[in-house]
């Protein structure tokens, strides 16, 4: 346990004082919040509504979560450091625990930010936004085993394009944040309710809204694959790590 | 007592073998040197030494552990000041010292007590608070083997420690590793033949792969018949067999 600890400080260290990624990761959202709200109260139709917005900005900012996480492990990997790391009596699980532990109080942070600022856009203050927080955390799960498997697999340039870029965009337009899913329809919608974003954001949005019997329909599906996408990475970095060897 | 011993150690990848049955034994205490040009295997020795690598054939014991049957324990009592710098960027010189310490299981007051000592002792009582990511490369090059000897392993391996270093920082480096030669086991790899002369108990030549000759650099000396060491390396190296 002592060494998990050690490594997750390290790491926490390493990600907190990376001051560009964190600004950007955490102020890009906070900008997006503001600048939707503002188009929102200036066109007549009920586009970026805050209470709808909100959940699907916090489940937005998590995909940066992925880039962290992505970036940090990649970054390792491909730098001697991970030498040293291999050489010690370091076990699978304290470097998987190592990565994810610091990343989950940064996540959590970053909703609450989210939240925080949507409060003063008019947001409603209410025990609602607790449950919304709660319900957000399997996604933020999800998002920082996307951030594993990503940086075990990938370099930190790939990771930059693949987080950043690719699912970051993948989250925004399939998640129905920016636009209300039916209307576009077809394809695309069952695509989007194939995967998980949108449902993180519904279940965002019936925690807010107080509808907690529609809570845990979408939230099952966020539980799944973060389940699913957390064993994958594990599997995918052990045997990284177990090749290395070779 | 012997620290090192391989027996028929060997790594062979696609279409090369790296190394070829080695059959080493390094004492207790020693400091001992292996040279060779590149490519020769030095480095993947040092590596599955200290489990990074597996081997394809043999084994190897450390201090009566196995690098292939028991290599936690291995890792537990060695460690390995790479030829790369191996530290963590965004941390300062204390905190990747104390990150060390206590991923090799000291706690986190063992650990300041184990990092101020060895601050001292490597002379990085001024830079101990900086980022590792600022320091010059004779900073991180002394940084880099004092996250080694931060564990205390009974035996270290480094691996061309003062590559890139001017003569002063070299120099400098030679006499942390002097005072360290009888209370650990070293393993040297260098390119600089008067590191391992001035440095090494033993010397050992590896040729592609193999093992080709042990023993003290006077005796590699009057075995090839050279009068400097180098003519003596080169001889052994040429891989010719002109000296024998």
């Amino acid at each position: 346990m002592m060494k998990t600890i050690a490594f997750a400080t390290r790491n926490s260290k390493e990600l907190v004082r990376d001051k560009l990624s964190l600004i950007f990761g955490i102020g890009f959202p906070v900008i997006l919040l503001l600048l939707l709200t503002a188009i929102q109260s200036n066109v007549p139709v009920e586009l970026f509504v805050i209470d709808q917005l909100a959940p699907g900005i916090a489940v937005f900012g998590l995909s940066f979560i992925s880039l962290f996480s992505g970036l940090l492990i990649a970054k390792d990997r491909t730098s001697s450091f991970i030498l040293r790391l291999f050489i010690s009596p370091l076990t699978s699980s304290n470097f998987i625990f190592g990565y994810t532990f610091p990343l989950l109080p940064m996540a959590i942070l970053q909703i609450i930010v989210c939240f925080a600022v949507s409060f003063v856009l008019g947001l409603t203050v209410s025990i609602n936004v607790l449950l919304a927080i709660i319900v957000l955390i399997p996604a933020a799960i999800l998002f920082i085993g996307i951030g594993l498997l990503f940086g075990s697999l990938f370099t930190d340039k790939q990771v930059g394009s693949v987080c950043g870029a690719l699912l970051t965009n993948l989250t925004a337009w399939l998640s129905g944040t920016w636009f209300d899913l039916d209307l576009v329809g077809g394809l695309f919608k069952k695509i989007a309710e194939l995967l998980p974003f949108v449902h993180a954001v519904e279940a965002g949005r019936a925690a807010i809204s107080g509808d907690y019997s529609a809570v845990l329909p979408h939230l099952w599906w966020v539980i799944g694959y973060a389940v699913v996408v957390m064993y994958i990475a594990i599997i995918v970095f052990t045997k990284k790590m177990s090749s290395n060897n070779n | 007592m012997i620290a090192i011993q391989t027996e028929n150690l060997t790594k062979s990848y696609k279409n090369r073998i790296a190394v070829n049955n080695l059959n080493l034994s390094v004492n207790h205490g020693e400091l001992f040197a292996l040279l060779g040009i590149n490519g020769a295997g030095k480095t993947t020795t040092i590596k599955m030494l200290s489990c990074l690598v597996k081997p394809t054939k043999g084994d190897a014991l450390i201090l009566g552990n196995s690098i292939v049957s028991n290599p936690f324990k291995v890792k537990e009592i060695i460690n390995v000041a790479p030829q790369e710098i191996a530290i963590s960027p965004n941390l300062s010189v204390r905190e990747n010292l104390e990150l060390m310490a206590q991923l090799y299981g000291n706690d986190r007051k063992s650990s300041k007590e184990k990092v101020n000592e060895i601050i001292f002792s490597f002379g990085l009582m001024n830079v101990a608070g900086d980022k590792a990511s600022i320091l010059s490369g004779g900073w991180k090059r002394r940084l880099n083997i004092a996250m080694a000897l931060i564990s205390e392993p009974q035996v270290l391996f480094l691996d061309e420690p003062t590559i890139g270093l001017d003569v002063f920082a070299r120099r400098e480096l030679w006499s942390v590793i002097k005072e360290m030669k009888g209370r650990v086991t070293i393993m040297l790899t260098t390119h600089y033949l008067e590191e391992a002369v001035s440095l090494a108990d033993r010397i050992g030549i590896m040729v592609k792969g193999e093992l080709k000759e042990v023993g003290t650099a006077k005796e590699l000396m009057e075995k090839t018949g050279r009068e400097s060491f180098e003519d003596a390396f080169i001889a052994i190296s040429s891989d010719r067999g002109a000296y024998i």
